[in-house]
C-alpha cells in the first residue's frame, strides 16, 4: 500500500485510473520485475553474502582467495587460484584501494595496457568492488578505453525455423553484406546441423569474404563440424559462477580449459559464454550478486587461455532485468572481460525486454562505447526464425540500428545496402547452395524453393522443408566424410569459382593460426584484424577508433535520405484543382467594408503546387473561396512578394483588407487569419500544422474569416491531431518547401492583385473527411 | 635481409600470413602459396592437409606473449601438443574430464597417455592437477575392483 495515498472512503468503490490503465497496457509492463533479494540471488551488483576481497599468497601459492582458506576452495576457487591470478603483480594490485583503481579505468591517461598489468593482480570479489564505484557513464568510459581491438564489429544470428538451407545461404550472404563479421547459426532440430553449417559457409563467403561462422550445437558435434572445415568458431562454452551450477552444466574448470586447448589446437576460434542471471535461473547463485558470480567467470575464463568472451546477460539477461542496477550490471561485466584482457561479444543477444525503449536503452552503452561485437547475436532474420529465441535486435530492427549508427556517429559494425544488392546476394547464395548439394549428390533443393527464398523475408514465405529430407542430407554430410574442401571443388566445379576462392581461403586462414588472437576478426579482404595488430588505442579525445572519411560516408548514406535540393515528391492526397493564377495589378489598401483579403506566398500556384498535405494550391484556393462565399463576403486575391513568413503575409492581408481581416497562405499549405489591428505575430486563428489540413479545413477558415468581418466572434476550427510525429516526419519536407518560398522573395516588391481561374474538381468523389470536419465544426 | 631469412619476430611478423606467408604450411609441409584452387580441384590438396601445425601455434604462442597475454601462451602450448592427438580420441579426452567420467587411475592413465604417445608433457600435467582437484571434491568416480 502506498502510504502517500489517502486511506478509500467507506463504501466507495475501487476506482480505476485511466492513466494507470494506459500504463498498464505499455509493453514495458509485460516484462517481470522483482525487489531486489541477494538470498535467492536477485542482487545485481552486489550482494551482503559477497566475500569480502583478500588474498594470501605463499610460497608462491595462494592460501587464501576472498575469504576463503585453500582447504576450503570449491573447483572454481581452485581454478581461479592457480590460472588466473598473477602473482607477481597481485600484492601491488590488491594494494590499490578500489575507487582509486576505478578512477584509473576512467581516466583516459592511464593507459589500458597498465590497467590490464594490474588487473591480472586482482580476485574476483575486488574486481567486484571496483566496479562498484562506478556509474554507467564511467563504465562506458572505460569501455571505450579497454576494448580489446580499435575497430568496433558485431554477430548476427542466421537461423530458420525450417532448417531451410537456401534460407540460411541467402540470409547468411544478406548478413554478410550489412556488415556482421561472425555469423552465428543453430538448428530447429539438432539432426540437422551438418546441412545448416554446410549452407551457412557457402552463404557467409556468397557475396563479401571474410566472415567466420559458427553452428553451436552440442558440444561434440559442434567440434566435429569445426574440424571439417565448415565452421572457424565456437562460443556456446557455458561457464557457470558457482560449482553447483557448474557440475550442473556438466563440466570443470579443467574440462573446459581441455576443449579450449583442443578447439586451438584444431585452428579454431574460441570463446566462452557465461553472464548475469544463469546462476539464479538455476537455482544455485549462493546469494551472491550476479557481478560477483559472474567476476568468477571471467577468472576462470581468463585462466583457461581462451582469447574471449560472449556475456552480458545472455541467457540470464531477463534476470539482470528484473532488479535493480540490473543493466549497469550488464556492462560492468562487459567492461571486467575487457580489463581481463578478454574479447568481448557483449550480450544484446537474447531479447530484453518488450518494450522498445526499454530493449534500445539496454544496449546504447555497448553500441556508444563500442565493443569487439556489440551483439553477440543480432537476429539477421525476423524473430519467429530465431531459433535461439528473439534477439533484442531483429532483422525488422535493421534501419533503426543503421538511423542510430548516423544520429550517433557511433560505429554498431554495419553498413546500409541497397535493395538491389540484397536481392542479388540473396539470389546468387541460394543458387550456390542448390548448386553444390547438387553437386555433392546431396537432396536437391527444388527452383521453386530458391525463387521464394530470394524474396522472402523469412520462413513463412519459403515452401514447406522436409525434416526427413534434412536428416537424410545431414547424414550424408557425415557419413560420407564432406569437408569444407568438398564444398571448394563443388562450388567451383559448377561456376561459382570466386564463392571456392573466397572458402578456401577461410580453409587457409586456419593454417597460420592469426585469427586465434585475441579479438580478431577478418576484414572482407581476409586482413585479419586482432587486439594484436588492431590494438586498441583510445586515450582520450583525438585517440582511439573515430567515424571518419569513408567510413562516416558510408554510415551516413542511409536509403531513406534524400537530396534536400529537389522539392520532395509529396502525392496528391484529394482531388486536384486546376489553378491559373495572372498578377493583375500592385494591391491597394481599402475595399467594400466586410471585405476579406486571402494573400498567397510568393511560391504559391508557381514554383509549388501542393501543399504538405498533398492539397493542391487550386484546391485549397476554390475551398477557402467557397467558404468565404457561403457567408457572402467580398474577396480579393493577393500574393505576397516581399516575405514567406506566414504571419506576415496574413497581417499584409489584413491591412489590405476593407473589414480588417486577412487569411494567409502559405505555399506549404501553414495558414493564419489575422486582424489589422492584432501584432503582427499575433493572429486569430493559426492553422501551424500543415500536413493535417483538409480541404474541409480550408474551407472552414474562409467561412470563419467572412464571420470575423463582419464582426462575429465564431468557434475556431477544430484541428485534430492524433499524437503524431508531424515534426519528425514533416520537418524536412516543409524546410524545402519554405527554401524554395524564401528562395522567391522579392524584398521591395509590394503585393499584387491576382485574377485566379480554378479548374473542376478532378474525379470529384466521396470526402469522408470533409464531411465529418463540417459536422464536427457545425456542432460547437 | 629478406624476409625468409630472418627468425621469426613475433613483434613484428603478425598478421604471419602477410608478414611472413614463408614461414606457413600445412601439415604436410606445403607452403601456403602452393594451397590454390587449381590444386584442390587436381585433387593434391587434402583435409587433413589443411590443419594447423604445433609450429604455427607455437608461433601464436609467442606472438600472444610478446602482446602481454600469458594465458594464451599456455593454452597454445597445450593446443600445440593437442594437434598430435587424433579427432575421435580428442573428443574422447575432453569426455574424460568432465565430473564424474574418471577414475583417478583413469585419469593417470591418460596422463601418461599423453605424455608418452602424443609428447604432450604440459596436457599431461594439466591432466594430473585436474585429477587431484577433482579428488578433493570427490568428483572422481571409486575405483573398480581388480
Amino acid at each position: 500500500m502506498d502510504p502517500l495515498a489517502p486511506a478509500p472512503a467507506e463504501g466507495r468503490p475501487t476506482a480505476r485510473s485511466g492513466r494507470f490503465r494506459s500504463l498498464d497496457e505499455r509493453p514495458v509492463n509485460l516484462d517481470g520485475f522483482v525487489h531486489e533479494t541477494p538470498d535467492l540471488g536477485f542482487a545485481a551488483m552486489r550482494s551482503p553474502h559477497d566475500p569480502p576481497a583478500s588474498l594470501r599468497i605463499e610460497n608462491g601459492r595462494v592460501v587464501e582467495l576472498d575469504g576463503k582458506a585453500r582447504s576450503e576452495f570449491d573447483l572454481i576457487d581452485r581454478f581461479i587460484a592457480d590460472h588466473a591470478i598473477d602473482l607477481t603483480v597481485a600484492e601491488e594490485a590488491m594494494a590499490i584501494p578500489p575507487v582509486e583503481f576505478a578512477r584509473r579505468l576512467v581516466d583516459p591517461s592511464v593507459p589500458a595496457d597498465e590497467l590490464r598489468r594490474l588487473a591480472a593482480g586482482i580476485t574476483p570479489a575486488r574486481a567486484a568492488e571496483i566496479l562498484n564505484e562506478l556509474n554507467v557513464v564511467e563504465l562506458m568510459m572505460a569501455a571505450q578505453k579497454l576494448r580489446a581491438r580499435r575497430t568496433p564489429s558485431n554477430q548476427a544470428h542466421v537461423t530458420n525455423a525450417k532448417d531451410e538451407p537456401a534460407l540460411i545461404a541467402a540470409d547468411a550472404a544478406t548478413a554478410t553484406l550489412a556488415g556482421f563479421r561472425e555469423v552465428e547459426t543453430t538448428v530447429a532440430v539438432a539432426s540437422h546441423a551438418p546441412v545448416v553449417a554446410l549452407a551457412l559457409l557457402v552463404g557467409s563467403q556468397a557475396v563479401v569474404g571474410g566472415a567466420l561462422t559458427q553452428c553451436s550445437v552440442e558440444e561434440a558435434t559442434e567440434l566435429k563440424l569445426g574440424l571439417r572445415g565448415l565452421t572457424t568458431y565456437a562460443e556456446t562454452v557455458s561457464n557457470y559462477g558457482t560449482e553447483a551450477v557448474f557440475l550442473d552444466g556438466d563440466d570443470t574448470p579443467w574440462s573446459k580449459a581441455f576443449l579450449a586447448a583442443a578447439y586451438a589446437s584444431r585452428g579454431l576460434k574460441l570463446r566462452f559464454t557465461s553472464g548475469a542471471g544463469v546462476e539464479c535461473l538455476m537455482g544455485n547463485s549462493e546469494g551472491r550478486s550476479m557481478l560477483y558470480l559472474e567476476a568468477r567467470c571471467l577468472a576462470m575464463t581468463r585462466g583457461t587461455g581462451v582469447q574471449g568472451v560472449q556475456n552480458g546477460g545472455i541467457d540470464g539477461v531477463a534476470i539482470a532485468g528484473a532488479v535493480p542496477g540490473g543493466a549497469r550490471e550488464l556492462l560492468a561485466e562487459n567492461v571486467l572481460a575487457m580489463l581481463w584482457g578478454l574479447e568481448v561479444a557483449s550480450g544484446n543477444d537474447t531479447l530484453f525486454s518488450e518494450s522498445e525503449i526499454r530493449r534500445t536503452a539496454r544496449t546504447m552503452p555497448q553500441f556508444l562505447a563500442g565493443t569487439d561485437f556489440i551483439c553477440s547475436g543480432f537476429g539477421a532474420i525476423p524473430r519467429y526464425d530465431n531459433m535461439f529465441g528473439p534477439s533484442n535486435w531483429n532483422a525488422d530492427d535493421l534501419d533503426d540500428w543503421l538511423v542510430l549508427q548516423r544520429d550517433h556517429e557511433s560505429d554498431g559494425g554495419l553498413t546500409p545496402f541497397s535493395e538491389e544488392a540484397l536481392l542479388a546476394a540473396r539470389d546468387y547464395a541460394a543458387r550456390a547452395i542448390r548448386d553444390v548439394f547438387d553437386e555433392l549428390g546431396l537432396p536437391p533443393i527444388p527452383e521453386e524453393t530458391v525463387q521464394a527464398v530470394v524474396g522472402a523475408h523469412g520462413s513463412r514465405e519459403t515452401p514447406p522443408q522436409s525434416g526427413v529430407v534434412l536428416t537424410r542430407a545431414a547424414a550424408a554430410i557425415l557419413e560420407r566424410g564432406l569437408t569444407g574442401l568438398d564444398v571448394v571443388r563443388a562450388l567451383a566445379v559448377r561456376g561459382y569459382t570466386d564463392i571456392a576462392e573466397r572458402v578456401l581461403e577461410m580453409l587457409k586462414q586456419r593454417l597460420s593460426g592469426d585469427y586465434l588472437q585475441t579479438a580478431a576478426i577478418l576484414d572482407r579482404e581476409f586482413h585479419v584484424l586482432s587486439a594484436v595488430n588492431d590494438r586498441n588505442d583510445y586515450a582520450g579525445p583525438g585517440t582511439g577508433y573515430r567515424v571518419t572519411g569513408e567510413r562516416r560516408d558510408q554510415i551516413a548514406a542511409i536509403r531513406q535520405a534524400v537530396d534536400p535540393s529537389r522539392v520532395p515528391d509529396i502525392p496528391l492526397r484529394w482531388p486536384a484543382v486546376s489553378l491559373q493564377l495572372e498578377e493583375v495589378s500592385e494591391a491597394t489598401a481599402g475595399g467594400a467594408p466586410g471585405e476579406v483579403v486571402v494573400a498567397v506566398g510568393p511560391a504559391f500556384g508557381s514554383e509549388l503546387d501542393r501543399t504538405l498535405a498533398g492539397i493542391s494550391h487550386g484546391r485549397v484556393l476554390r475551398e477557402v473561396l467557397a467558404g468565404l462565399e457561403e457567408e457572402g463576403a467580398p474577396v480579393r486575391v493577393v500574393r505576397v512578394r516581399h516575405t514567406s513568413d506566414v504571419a506576415f503575409i496574413a497581417h499584409t492581408a489584413a491591412r489590405l483588407s476593407g473589414s480588417g481581416i486577412g487569411i494567409g497562405i502559405q505555399s506549404k499549405g501553414t495558414t493564419v487569419i489575422h486582424q489589422r489591428a492584432l501584432a503582427p505575430l499575433s493572429n486569430l486563428e493559426l492553422f501551424s500544422v500543415a500536413p493535417l489540413m483538409t480541404p474541409a479545413h480550408y474551407r472552414a477558415i474562409g467561412r470563419n474569416a467572412a464571420r470575423y468581418a463582419r464582426g462575429d466572434h465564431p468557434e475556431p476550427v477544430p484541428l485534430d491531431h492524433e499524437g503524431q510525429g508531424i515534426e519528425s516526419r514533416y520537418h524536412t519536407k516543409a524546410a524545402i518547401f519554405h527554401h524554395v518560398e524564401t528562395q522567391q522573395i522579392s524584398p521591395n516588391a509590394s503585393p499584387v492583385i491576382l485574377a485566379v481561374t480554378l479548374g473542376a474538381l478532378d474525379g470529384a468523389g466521396e470526402e469522408p473527411a470533409l464531411a465529418s470536419v463540417e459536422a464536427r465544426h457545425g456542432s460547437r | 635481409m629478406a624476409a625468409a631469412d630472418r627468425p621469426f619476430d613475433p613483434h613484428r611478423d603478425y598478421p604471419v600470413s602477410e608478414k611472413r606467408p614463408d614461414l606457413v604450411r600445412t601439415a604436410t609441409g606445403r607452403p601456403l602459396s602452393e594451397v590454390t584452387l587449381d590444386a584442390v580441384l587436381a585433387g593434391e590438396i587434402t583435409p587433413e592437409e589443411l590443419r594447423i601445425t604445433p609450429e604455427a601455434l607455437e608461433r601464436q604462442a609467442q606472438v600472444a606473449a610478446a602482446s602481454g597475454r600469458p594465458a594464451l601462451v599456455a593454452n597454445f602450448r597445450r593446443a600445440a601438443e593437442l594437434t598430435r592427438v587424433p579427432d575421435d580420441r580428442l573428443l574422447a579426452m575432453y569426455e574424460a574430464l568432465r565430473p564424474r567420467r574418471s577414475t583417478a587411475a583413469q585419469l593417470e592413465a591418460l596422463a601418461q597417455e599423453l605424455e608418452t604417445v602424443y609428447q604432450a608433457p604440459l596436457c599431461a600435467a594439466f591432466v594430473r592437477e585436474a585429477a587431484a582437484a577433482y579428488a578433493a571434491r570427490g568428483l572422481l568416480l571409486p575405483e573398480k575392483p581388480a
